[in-house]
């Protein structure tokens, strides 16, 4: 997790010179870190391109086309016309805007409680270990079991919330919005510890000095959050939202598990899947995910720019 | 949803002599992995080896015995998915992959058509099929048919029954030795304060209730003559009368306090978990809830002597002077048209659906056979006392809509015709038969 590590406070400045110079003059030290980063990272690399490279090109490819699995002789190309079917259609924008408002809320509620979390697990004093295990359990369980958990939890028949809640037999999974807020809950559970460790990479890069000059100057412990955990802490808060955030847009299992995306809580992943899965449509299926894809790119450029956080020139 | 991007890669190794174990390990391991997967057991061991797809953990054995049977061959069984979608989506991509593996496969049924008309089943020859046609139920024989062409043969069958408490039926003063409709049904349950249990979950078994009330209403989801007609010009009928009354009459348990609680997301289980309750009246379900009232009975789990206080018999009626089109389910044993060995997967066919296979699988796997003379069994008899409900249930049954797009049909259905709470009996039908044909003719997301 390297890139995690905050901006300096000079940085920034570097950065705009890297604009306005047009070709940057590096220094040895940074044609030498260039060079060694090449050479760590480049096998990795190429092995990523070539798995990830063909299928995505062939799944481009494929969205071009009528093409049922079931009746692979009638394959026909259609150009654009799947995408033109799909972003015409109302069934996308629903479960675009599902998608959306799982991703908005759960996101907001895990990065609140993320970094009150990441701040308890870096000033604990006593059971320091014990504590981020603890934080961390959720984190550790694969996402169909604690989906399944939490469906267990909601359900009238034999779940303990009902009785906890004195709600008798009210069907959470029977509407939309206590369906949603269900696998909301269960998401935020899982993912928050991911969160708050990202979080506590970023704040325990925060150099004691400027806390404590901040305290010598007086301020208050928000103006010291505000004003110096906080801007310190920006790369590794927009990683930290970057990820969760793609991750959120991308929900399928807990919707799958819970719902099986009754009750209009089918997300864009589980358009995808029933379009190329269930129907075998693979042309239109292939389509989806591309504006899948299209879309979470979009967020990741998005992110980047609204950051103004330049990973590449961060130093440790 | 995993992290693994957040993870660095850990595979880079410097040096050359690791890059050669590496190197040498990923061949071993690619070389085993190549055997597993495409190994032709007959060039081993002498024996072609039949691989059977089941999806009831009971016929293993079954599989076991007729392997045991064979001299030519071995037969072993691959356990399918629980639920029939997940079935279908792993036989269809295998088969898609030309999946030389699919020797023989338990197939649901409405699913079989799509297979057949992809080519990736092997049709029964004529003498085939008039062997498997010997004896079988009117029901199950429909449904292993596509096009007057048998490319399933008939395993099991099921029907569903009505199940209700005498106690309940006759405080209603209902007379049960009638058929009975929905609507005495569900007035029955108002006037004694009890549910009538339906499965209401957005699955394949609402697809099963929809279809069995349009049917029973005299209608069709699907215009027959649509059977083996390209995807566009696949015709949906739902917009009629029929479909109107399936609404109205969904839409009033739904609204009614004869709704068992989560009606909505209640799948088979839930309503036999619903009819159990103590305001448990009426049921439409499987005949595999009676052994299950006995089990939960040794378990404790429900008082002694419950099973004796439940009845059953024929599915309810829509309108009082028609018979009800019973829902059926059950499997046929299909073979992959991509097998090595079909005329050895025929043989296995013979012993794997024969007349002792289907009562050990009724005995054993609980659903009921597929030809008449198992019923003539006084084990089965006393194993199923509602023996003659079932058979005649297979006769008078009426199969789901028999299409190649059968999974796009159910999937509007689902959509469409869920959750019952939000029916409209005016406009529901008329969606549903428009988002077929906008399904089928590419012009619809599903």
């Amino acid at each position: 997790m390297s890139t995690t590590v905050p901006a300096a406070a000079g940085e920034v400045t570097d950065d705009l010179a890297v604009i306005h110079h047009g070709r940057p003059r590096l220094s040895d030290r940074a044609r030498h870190e260039r060079r060694l980063g090449w050479l760590l990272a480049g096998p990795a690399f190429i092995v990523m391109v070539a798995v990830t490279g063909y299928p995505i090109l062939n799944a481009v490819w494929l969205s071009l086309f009528d093409y049922r699995l079931t009746n692979p002789d009638g394959r026909e190309f259609v150009g654009l016309g799947n995408y033109g079917m799909i972003l015409s259609d109302g069934l996308f924008w629903r479960q675009f805007g599902v998608t959306s408002a799982i991703t908005v809320v759960t996101v907001a509620v895990e990065f609140v409680i993320g970094f009150a979390l990441a701040m308890v697990m870096h000033r604990a004093l006593v059971l320091r270990r014990s504590l981020r295990t603890a934080i961390l359990v959720p984190y550790g369980i694969v996402t169909v079991v604690s989906a399944y958990a939490w469906q267990y939890a909601f359900t009238p028949a034999y779940g303990f919330v009902n009785p906890m809640l004195n709600l008798d037999d009210y069907n959470w999974f029977g509407s939309t919005v206590p369906s949603v807020a269900v696998i909301c809950l269960s998401e935020i559970w899982k993912t928050t510890p991911f969160l708050s460790l990202l979080l506590l990479a970023g704040l325990a890069q925060i150099p004691e000095d400027y806390l404590e000059a901040a305290k010598v100057d007086g301020a208050t412990a928000w103006q010291r959050f505000r004003r110096v955990i906080m801007p310190n802490m920006k790369a590794a808060i927009m990683v930290a939202l970057l990820f969760r955030t793609l991750d959120a847009f991308r929900i399928f299992d807990n919707v799958f598990v819970m719902t099986q995306g009754a009750q209009g809580t089918e997300t864009l992943s589980f358009l995808a899947y029933r379009q190329t899965i269930s129907r075998v449509q693979i042309g239109l299926g292939s389509a989806v995910s591309v504006i899948l894809a299209v879309l979470v790119v979009l967020i990741a450029v998005m992110f980047v720019k609204g950051f103004k956080t330049n990973l590449s020139q961060q130093r440790g | 949803m995993d992290h693994k991007r957040a993870s660095g890669s850990g595979a880079v190794r410097p040096r050359r002599s690791g890059r050669r174990v590496g190197a040498a390990a990923t061949a071993v391991l690619t070389a085993a992995t190549l055997a597993g997967c495409g190994g032709d057991s007959a060039a081993r061991t002498g024996t072609p080896t039949l691989t059977w797809y089941i999806n009831n953990a009971f016929d293993a054995a079954i599989g076991q015995r007729c392997s045991e049977e064979a001299e030519a061959y071995d037969i072993r069984t691959e356990q399918l998915p629980n639920n029939a979608a997940g079935q279908r989506e792993q036989i269809l991509r295998r088969l898609a992959a030309n999946d030389t593996s699919m020797d023989i496969l338990s197939l649901d049924p409405p699913y079989m058509p799509e297979l057949a008309e992809a080519g990736f089943l092997r049709a029964y020859t004529q003498e085939e099929a008039a062997e498997f046609s010997e004896g079988v139920l009117d029901g199950p024989l429909e449904q292993s048919l596509y096009e007057d062409t048998m490319y399933s043969a008939p395993f099991y069958a099921n029907v569903q029954l009505l199940w209700y408490k005498e106690a309940v039926a006759e405080e209603a003063g209902l007379d049960m030795t009638q058929p009975v409709t929905w609507d005495q049904l569900i007035d029955a349950a108002e006037r004694t304060g009890t549910t009538v249990a339906v499965q209401g979950q957005r699955n394949e078994s609402l697809m099963v209730w929809v279809n069995a009330l349009v049917q029973s209403a005299g209608g069709t989801i699907l215009d027959p003559a649509s059977e083996g007609a390209e995807a566009d010009a696949v015709a949906a009928t739902i917009d009629g009368e029929a479909g109107v009354a399936a609404a109205e009459i969904m839409r009033r348990i739904a609204d009614s306090p004869a709704a068992p609680a989560a009606m909505s997301t209640a799948a088979e289980e839930n309503s036999r978990a619903a009819f159990q309750e103590d305001d448990g009246g009426f049921m439409v379900n499987w005949p595999y809830v009676w052994n299950a009232f006995a089990s939960a009975q040794e378990t404790g789990a429900l008082p002694a002597g419950f099973q004796d206080g439940v009845a059953w018999t024929t599915y309810p009626r829509v309108d009082a002077d028609t018979p009800a089109a019973v829902p059926i389910g059950g499997a046929g044993i299909s073979i992959g048209a991509f097998t090595r060995y079909p005329d050895l997967a025929v043989d296995a066919v013979r012993c794997l659906r024969s007349l002792e296979s289907q009562k050990e699988h009724m005995l054993t796997g609980g659903e009921p056979a597929t030809n008449s003379a198992a019923f003539e069994d006084p084990e089965i008899r006393e194993a199923f006392p509602m023996w003659e409900a079932i058979r005649a249930g297979l006769e008078d049954a009426a199969p789901r809509p028999i299409s190649a797009y059968y999974g796009d049909v159910t999937g509007a259905i689902q959509q469409t015709y869920h959750p019952p709470t939000d029916l409209d009996p005016t406009t529901t039908p008329k969606e549903a038969a428009d988002l077929i044909e906008g399904v089928l003719s590419n012009e619809q997301l599903l």
